[in-house]
């Protein structure tokens, strides 16, 4: 048994403990750091790739042994003090994961169904991009403002988000395109002017991406 | 005929617009002579305005930057209060209207902005270039509810760079209890609102108070702020707790 155990062979037989130890890691970039820039400086680039969202995925892999220690002891007291970690690192994670896909420096411009539904929900893309500029220039403190789709109504949404709570799992809507207003996105280069920062960001959003998971949530 | 000099004063104002003609009224209404008899509206008119910093912006380098200083000073915390001058404004209109919905829908600027202009104003006054060492019954207090100024330090700077987000980190005082507290805020949520506790010392990490000299490195901003900590500001809110 000690053998079979130690060639995990017959975990179950055994009562050997299987953890997951597939550690999250940081996705490259699509792109080199400068290339998005006049609107997001290289440096910003740089720091918000590889140390901000690493942070997060270090933190996050750190919350997720620590949960599955403590299911393994059947300690749901750890397991409940845990939520906050777990969505504020995961959220980071899942939220900068796609921010990095939302941008390009090619992004094409709507089209298409995304572009009817853009059309009938917001009047037209410079309704969508008004609307959404506003409501995510007014976050108070940390967060992010999204274009997301409501699967049941089956309409485009605007919605914000404070600190790294991601908006799937806090809305149930899907994430299409999402501004981080975390000062860190924008301070070096935009200091306190938030309003140009968002207003910039729609040159580099990545039209190509965003209608792929507009499909994707049909 | 004796009670009547004392009695005319106190008639008076009931007997008025019995005696006079609808127009004298009016112009009492314009001159505000009398506000109660009339109901003309009183708006109070104190717009905030920005503190001075008791020190020049770069005071107190190379512990925060100039240029961190003046925009932090000039722009953010200059922001918060023409927000609440303008939410203000309109609390008191809504006021004036009884509509009570526009009253409480103003709550969060109220509180963002009005939170934003409280604890930047104690923040300035909570740094300095020499701000001395804690004494008297400030440290004897902080020996008793920390152990000792270490103890302080570290646990006030693992509790604020936890913050998830904006927010500050604050050493506080329980007016109940009579202890030293620490106290994490997010947002521009005031502390003595949010949690009754008395603030004494605050600690700003919203990204904007340390990013352009710092970067992503919260713990190094949050460890270094202690040497440009103003003692002597915080014994005298300690002092004017009691």
């Amino acid at each position: 048994m000690i053998i079979l155990r130690k060639l995990s062979l017959a975990p179950r037989l055994v009562g050997a403990r299987i953890r997951g130890c597939q550690k999250h890691t940081l996705p490259d970039l699509p792109y080199d750091y400068s290339a998005l820039e006049p609107v997001i400086s290289a440096e910003i680039m740089q720091l918000h790739h590889s140390k901000h969202h690493q942070t997060y995925i270090n933190n996050l892999n750190v919350a997720e042994e620590k949960l599955a220690e403590a299911k393994a002891k059947s300690d749901i007291s750890t397991v409940i003090a845990l939520a906050p970690a777990l969505k504020f690192n995961g959220g980071g994670h899942i939220n900068h994961s796609i921010f990095w896909k939302n941008l390009s420096p090619d992004g094409g411009e709507p089209q298409g169904e995304l572009l009817t539904a853009i059309n009938r929900d917001f009047g037209s893309l410079d309704g969508l991009k008004s609307q959404l500029s506003a409501a995510t220039v007014a976050i108070q403190g940390s967060g992010w403002g999204w274009l997301g789709y409501n699967k049941q109504k089956k309409i485009l949404q605007i919605a914000t988000c404070p600190n790294q709570d991601p908006l799937e799992a806090t809305t149930g809507l899907i994430p299409l395109f999402g501004i981080d207003v975390w000062e860190h996105a924008y301070y070096l280069q935009y200091k306190n002017v938030r309003p140009d920062y968002v207003n910039a960001i729609w040159k580099v959003a990545n039209w190509k991406d965003i209608i792929t998971r507009f499909n994707a949530a049909q």
